[in-house]
Order: structure tokens, then sequence, then C-alpha cells
């Protein structure tokens, strides 16, 4: 895969970030460090509130500010500080050198434009060496595995179903060529088939065009012959982290081995699922 | 609380739990839009002829994709929709040609549980009167302070705080909204269920809670269900036997081990083979 | 993300938090407190004439050994309507004293007025108009007519909208295409032309306790169509939440879900809309007023005031205290406005689903 003594492309370090309402002040992500080699899959898995979506927007600067601040911390991206970058500079980063795909497709595209219009803007603020925009975009759409793309090209977000909204949020983030594509629960809004079908679309985009990928996601079950390596947050902080295959294999974590333990197999009928036991995680994480 | 003493007026054959509902042949339409002065003479039939029964304390799964019709039969057996054809029977009595004030009794033995947790809540409402308003309706007797105290009994035992009578929905994460949900459908001491995609919107982690407390509620109360999802992994869990629909068709009906084991339909191989695996 | 956890304040703390919030229901305080005491306020009745004393500028305050008192005038031109005041001649301002009776709230009968002059003096805090009525007293008495109005105007109109809309929203159907083609029928109509149709389309010669009624229902009558419309979509998107669906399969009624799921949620929209619509009705009274059309002699009406103001002589002398009805109107209206802003900022956080 990649070479171990490469730098990272992504590299987080210490990351803290509050949020302040006039009430109080909510650290929604603690010390969080990780990073990433090119062409790398990383797994954030954790639960709603664990700070894994607040992480992965934050890398670039996507949070409103105010109430989001970060305290302290580095995102290095390719060896630039993204925290300290001026805006301009930084609007060069996202969407260009690091993509988005959201959970809701259906609100992530905007409904009164077209394919072609949403494609053809992301291509003109990226892509200034594109000539034929057009061919690019129904190259990007075929590339997503949309059968006919002619007609996708020119249909508006309301004609496609959401598996197929999210294929073009795909191509979306393609045509720019990301180095870095966060996919912040991509599925979750869809159905079980069809987060097969996504899954292995980013999984194939992966090994053809080499760029990173960063799932953020609440359920393990989507990790496994996905990502490399996973992170596993809970209260915005990292509780485990390691290479994909050992960390399944032989989760340390209390809390880890819960999550893996409460996602449903086939097969287990009528068994009773595993929960995690939130007071006994308190009991274990408060003398630390 | 529970239906065993409750027999049914005419004891069924089978050595078995007594039938509470049974779908025949149901078929559900809606007019597309056009057509002159609103008279649409084109249809879209979601739902085209289904037929299933559910007897008191099973779970029956129905599993399928979005469009598949899942849901609008769900809508249709708790009568939010009006079938084009067909019959639903509930403990032998039709239920399909019901309308008004004839179907409450109905209401008091069939409720939903629904898939947003954040809509099927009314957000101007205390959680005392939304767990309450059933009361209201089906047990007219109880005057304000024993609703509250059976309000307060139900969320207890749905797994929510004491305090959380005054309290308002926005304050709720989505697992306990659906607890909330939860606990208005078991207000009414009902019979079944019908839960649609209750856990689609929630984490792996809270669904796994819902998804007990669902049976620990069966359980308790003997409670049937029609557990409707898109995740056969979830469907398999709860079933005693799955139904699995596609383009407003069944098009195999098994229980969850024979299904699992050897599947007999393309369409379930591909359902089975979209469950991610650990 | 986890939805921040808060109880919500009431609507009436979060007004009070903003500073808008508070001058406007400051202001309109201030103005409903003196249109519900103008007969105790104002020291003379609205219609008493003195017909040496017209178009009198208003009179000077000074402070004298016997506490305040006002200055007194001689007419140098009754041609001209010019007044001086007499040096050193005053007269003290009485308190609390006897003046023609009245009933207070329409109930407490009632000869005490806040302040007064010994007869035959006058006190005009605001000047004197054509027929030597006081400015300031017709000015209260206006503020009942004219503050009053917009209040039950907005409630005929948005009790039948929400009626209408709501039920044409929520069951659909064929009462659905009656309201919506009504409510379309009367706004393809302008609505000035309507407005002065329906008023000579009766009698002129009511009395003005009639005609005020007549106005309102008129206003209303105009007024609803919007409402109805914006109710019905409102009520339209409401039955589709899952809630409602909720609400049916329990059992409830329709009539019960209406009232106890819609309504509530549709209690914001019409606080906003009322506050915003209010200030239609006052304009709308005041215009109809200034045409002749509305509040008949002598009562009194902000808009009636604003009439006799219209005279060139008024302009040509520069009896600039008979333009403060227009002031009043102006005030009256911003206030409202600002109300209505105020409170749709507050309120519509709240419409904002949780997002997650």
């Amino acid at each position: 895969m990649s070479d171990p003594n490469a730098a990272p492309l992504l590299q987080v370090s210490d990351l803290a970030i509050e949020f302040a309402s006039p009430e109080r002040t909510i650290r929604a992500v603690d010390g969080v460090s990780f990073s990433m080699a090119n062409g790398s899959t990383l797994a954030v898995v954790g639960e709603s509130g664990s700070g894994k979506s607040v992480t992965a927007l934050s890398l670039a600067r996507l949070l409103p500010s105010p109430p989001a601040r970060v305290r302290s911390g580095k995102i290095l991206f390719d060896g630039t500080d993204l925290l300290t970058l001026p805006e301009t500079a930084l609007r060069h980063y996202r969407g260009g050198k690091i993509a988005y795909v959201f959970q809701e497709p259906s609100t992530s595209l905007n409904p009164v434009f077209s394919v072609a219009f949403q494609l053809s803007e992301a291509m003109a603020l990226h892509r200034h060496d594109l000539t034929d925009r057009r061919a690019a975009g129904l190259a990007a759409l075929s590339e997503v595995g949309i059968r006919d793309p002619e007609r996708c090209w020119k249909s508006y977000p309301h004609e496609l179903s959401g598996g197929m909204q999210q294929r073009v949020m795909i191509a979306m983030a393609l045509v720019c060529r990301p180095q870095l594509l966060v996919a912040d629960e991509p599925t979750t809004a869809l159905d079980v088939t069809i987060q097969a079908q996504i899954l292995n679309l980013l999984r194939d985009i992966r090994s053809r065009f080499g760029m990173a990928i960063l799932l953020i996601t609440h359920n393990f079950g989507l990790v496994k012959g996905f990502a490399d390596h996973v992170v596993v947050m809970f209260r915005g902080k990292i509780v485990e982290q390691g290479p994909t295959d050992s960390l399944l294999a032989a989760p340390r974590h209390p809390y880890t081995q819960a999550l893996i333990a409460c996602v449903p197999r086939l097969g287990e009928s009528k068994k009773r699922l595993t929960t995690i036991d939130y007071d006994k995680l308190d009991a274990l994480l408060s003398p630390s | 609380m529970t239906n065993s003493t409750l027999s049914s007026p005419h004891p069924d054959p089978e050595p078995l739990s007594p039938l509470l509902l049974e779908v025949e042949k149901l078929a559900v339409r809606y007019p597309l839009p056009g057509g002159f002065l609103g008279r649409s003479r084109r249809f879209v039939e979601p739902v085209k002829g289904v037929s299933f029964r559910i007897r008191a304390g099973q779970t029956v799964g129905l599993v399928g994709e979005s469009g598949s019709g899942k849901t609008t039969i769900g809508k249709a057996i708790v009568r939010l929709i009006s079938p084009h054809s067909g019959e639903i029977r509930y403990r032998q009595e039709r239920i399909d040609t019901l309308s008004g004030a004839r179907l409450r009794p109905y209401r008091k033995r069939v409720q939903m549980i629904f898939q947003d947790p954040h809509n099927s809540l009314n957000p101007r409402l205390t959680i005392a009167r939304i767990v309450g308003e059933p009361l209201e309706i089906h047990f007219p007797a109880l005057r304000a302070q024993e609703r509250r105290d059976r309000a307060a009994q139900l969320l207890a035992r749905v797994g929510l705080p004491a305090d959380s009578l005054d309290r308002f929905p926005h304050e709720f994460s989505g697992g306990q909204r659906q607890r909330i949900g939860i606990a208005r459908a078991l207000a009414v001491e009902p019979e079944l269920i019908v839960c649609d995609e209750p856990v689609s919107a929630l984490d792996v982690s809270v669904q796994a809670q819902i998804v007990n407390l669902l049976q620990d509620l069966q359980q308790e109360l003997g409670l049937a269900y029609l557990f409707i999802s898109h995740d056969l992994a979830v469907v398999e869990h709860m079933s005693d036997l799955v139904l699995v629909l596609n383009e407003g068709r069944i098009v195999e009906e098994a229980p969850p081990e024979e299904l699992y084991r050897n599947p007999q339909n393309e369409y379930t191989r591909k359902l089975l083979a979209a469950v991610p695996s650990l | 993300m986890n939805p921040v956890l808060r109880k919500r304040s009431s609507l009436w703390q979060q007004l009070l938090a903003r500073p808008p919030g508070v001058l406007a229901l400051g202001l309109l305080g201030f103005l409903y407190l003196c249109a519900l005491f103008a007969p105790f306020l104002a020291p003379y009745g609205p219609g008493d004439q003195d017909l040496q004393r017209t178009y009198h500028p208003p009179t000077g305050l000074t402070w004298t050994q016997e506490g305040l008192a006002v200055r007194l005038y001689e007419n140098a031109d009754p041609t001209q309507a010019l007044y001086r005041p007499i040096p050193g001649k005053t007269a003290a301002i009485q308190w609390f004293p006897g003046g023609h009776s009245y009933r207070l709230f329409g109930l407490l009968p009632c000869r005490r007025h806040l302040f007064g002059v010994e007869p035959p003096h006058k006190v005009y805090l605001l000047g004197s108009d054509s027929t030597g009525r006081d400015v300031f007293s017709r000015l209260l008495y206006g503020a009942q007519v004219s503050l009053s109005i917009g209040l039950i105007g907005i409630s005929i109109s948005l009790g039948v909208g929400l009626i209408a809309g709501g039920l044409a929203g929520y069951f659909g159907g064929w009462f659905d295409s009656l309201v919506m083609r009504t409510t379309e029928l009367l706004m393809a109509i302008p609505g000035l032309y309507l407005l002065l149709a329906l008023r000579g389309a009766f009698a002129s010669q009511f009395g003005s306790g009639e005609v005020y009624l007549l106005i309102v229902v008129i206003l209303s009558f105009l007024g609803w169509s919007g409402a109805a419309r914006v109710i019905r979509g409102l009520a339209l998107s409401l039955r589709a939440q899952t809630f409602v669906e909720a609400a049916i399969v329990t059992g409830l009624s329709p009539w019960r879900i209406l009232w106890r799921h819609l309504l509530p949620n549709l209690a914001s929209y019409l606080l906003v809309a009322a506050a915003l619509s209010i200030p239609g009705y006052i304009l709308g009274e005041a215009a109809l007023s200034f045409l002749g059309i509305g509040i008949q002699e002598p009562s009194a009406s902000w808009g009636l005031m604003l009439a006799q103001a219209q005279e060139m002589k008024v302009f040509m002398c520069n009896f600039w205290w008979l333009l403060t009805p227009g002031a009043a109107v102006f005030v009256t209206v911003a206030a409202f406005n600002l109300l209505g802003d105020t409170l749709r900022d507050v309120i519509d956080p709240h419409f904002r689903t949780g997002s997650r």
C-alpha cells in the first residue's frame, strides 16, 4: 500500500473544539490525534454526539463559528496547517483537495438547479484545466455507476432516487480529483441494499483514483473490508485506534467491544442484542 | 394487560394462539396527478395483492427496499389509507370498510410506531400530554391525576426517567423520542403494534436498545408485531416469520432461520448479500 | 451532533430579552393605556367646541407660586387666528377637577379628570382645531377608535381565515376548492374599489357606532383571504407530519386533531401575522376616514382628524399641531411592525426541526 515513511497526507494532532452558548460551553472534540497516508482509508466510528462529525467538518473549517471554536491542535494537510490558513487560500482546499459527501443527499443537492449546473459549478471552481465540462461531467457520472449519464446530466435532484442522488454527490466530489474524500455517514439515510452499492462504489473509486477516504459512521458493520484503519470516538475523545483487522479481532476498549457487539448479525434470530452499558463506561472513564 | 383472556368469538381450528390479523389480496392505489378536472385515469399501485396473517404474540417481519410498498401496507392496516381492493380482517371482523368513530374500538387494539422520531411527536405538547392523549380517548373514566400516573408508569416501562413528563420532545434524543412513541402506542393496551421502520433513523447502538425493548415488551405483554424494515438483519432478529416484499408483491415467506440458510428467491439473496458482515 | 438540551423559555421572556421587543411593547402598552383611560386623561370631551378659540396654538406652561399654570392668550386678529400670550397672566392647573361626566371603561360613572383649568379659561396641550375643540382630547378619544379597530379587525379576519384555511388545508376536497376560489376572487378585485363599493352599498345615515362596526367588517372581509391562504398552506404541511398520523391512529376525532395538534402549531404564525397586519387596519381606518367615508363627525378618529388638517389654511398658517394624529399613526404602526419582526425572530428558530 503506501510507504510508511512518507509524510502523511493528513495529520490531526491534539484537536480540541468547543461549542459556546450563553449558558455553557460544550467540548465536542477533546485531544483528538490521528493521521492518514495518501490513498488510505480511515473509518471514524462513534455514536451521535461522539464528535466524529465535528472532527470531519473541522478538517476544511466547515463548522459555523460562532458557536464552534477550535481551542487547540493542528490539522496538517500535505504539510499545510489548515487551521491557520487564510480564508481565501482555504477555498482551494474546500471541495478541491478535500471533498465531502454528506448524510442527506436530498438536502446536499440544491433542488432548483440541474445536475449539469451543479457539476459544472464544481468544475468551474476547482478544475480550470477542463475545457469540456460536459464531457468531464458525463464521464464522472458514468464513473459512479450511473447507467444513463446523459439523462442524469439533464435531470433535477427530485427526479432521482436517494441512491442516485448520493452517486451524483460522489461524482461532484470526483470531478475535482480530491486527495481526500470525507464521507460523513454517506449511507445512513439509504436502504441497506443501496448502502452496499455505495460502499462498493467508494471502494472502487479509491482503488482507481488513489484518493484517501475518511469514512464517518456509527455502524461498525460498514468498517470491515472498507477501512485500513479505525478510530473509535466516545464523548469527544478517541478511546481506541488501530488497523481494522486487528482491532476487530481483538478490541481492547470496552466501548469498542460493545459497539462491535451491538451490530445485528444474520442467523442469530430472536437473540438479545448487546447494548452499551454507559454507567459501566462512565465508571471506567472517570478516574482517568 | 395480556390478551390471553380475550379469546376470539370464533375459535381458530389450529392449536395456535388466536388469529388477530388477516390480510387478503390487499391492493392499494393512488391516482397520478393530471387528467381533466382532477379526474385521473392513471394510477400507481404500490401494493398489488398481498396476503398474510398475524397471530397473537407473534412477530411478522416485512422486509423490502424503498418503494416496495411496505410502509403502505402498514398504513393500510392502521387505516391511515384505504385499500383499493382486498380485505383486512381483525379477529374475524372486516375493518377495511369501517370509518370514523366505528374504527375506534379497532384503534384501541392496533397501534403504530413511526420511523421518524423527530416528526412523530407534536413539538408543542409535553410528554405527559402526548402519552396521556390515548388514555383520554380510550379510557375516558380516568381522572387527570390517574392519567398522569399511568403515563409515568408507561414512561418508566420504556426506560425513561420520571422527570420526563413535563418536558417537551425537543429535549430528548432520537432514541428517547422513539421510546416515547412506544409508550404512546402502549397506552391503549393494544394487541398488535405496527412498527414502521422504528429503528432505521437511529444509531446502531440505540437500535439495539430499542429492538431489545420491543422484545421485552412482547414477552411481558404478549404483543404481536408487524415489524417493517429495509434491514434484513434487524427483521431477522425480531421476527417469527419474514415476508420479503418486492414491487408490491410478497416474493418469499419463511421463518428467519430458513430464509437465512436457504433463500429461495433471487431478491431475497440480494437483500441477504447487502447486510454488512462483521 | 446532540441537540443542546435546554428548557425553552417562554415567549414573553424571550421578547423582553430583546431591546426592540421591550421598546415596542412599552410603546404599545402606553398607547393602549392612554386609549383605555382617554375620558379621564382628556380635559374636554371630543365634541366640546369653543368658537371663540379656533386654531388656538398649544398653551405654554409656566411655574407660579400656585404651582403649574398655563399662560393666557388674547386673540390679536380673529380673522387670522393670531393668538398672543398676555404677559404675566396665567391660570393655575387644577388636578382632578370635576368636569363633564363620562363612564370609565363604559361602566363606571365618573366626573373627575386628570387635570383642567378654571373655566372660562382653557388648556390646549396640543392646540385646538377649526371649531375650537381640544386636539389633545380628540387625539385620546381618537386612539380608542384607531387602536381598537386593529385588534377587532384582526380577530375577525384571522378567525375567519383560521377556520376557512385550517379546514380547507386539513380536509381538502371540495371545501378546499371552494375556499381557495373565493379567496382568489376577493384578491382579484382591487381592494380600494371593493372598499368604496361596500361602503357605498350601505346607507350613509348610520350613527358613528354603526359606521365603526361597518368599517371593521369591511376591512376584515378584505383581509381574511390572505390569512386563509397562508394558514391553508401551513395546515397542509402540518397534516403531512407524522404526529398527525399518530393522532389519527390513536383514534382522535378530526376536530380534536385540529384543536389539539394543528392550532398550537399555528399559534406562533398567527401571533406574528396579527402583529404585522394590525397596522393595515389602522391605516385602512385612517384612509377611509380621511376620504370622508369612515368615522363621522363629531366622533374622533386619527384619520378623521387628519382629514381636517388637509385644509390649505392649516399649511399656510403653520398649524402644525393639527398633524399630531399623523405622528400618532406613525408611532403605532412602527411599534406594531417592530413587535411583529421581533416576534418572528423569537419564534422562527422553533419552526426549524431538530437537525442532526
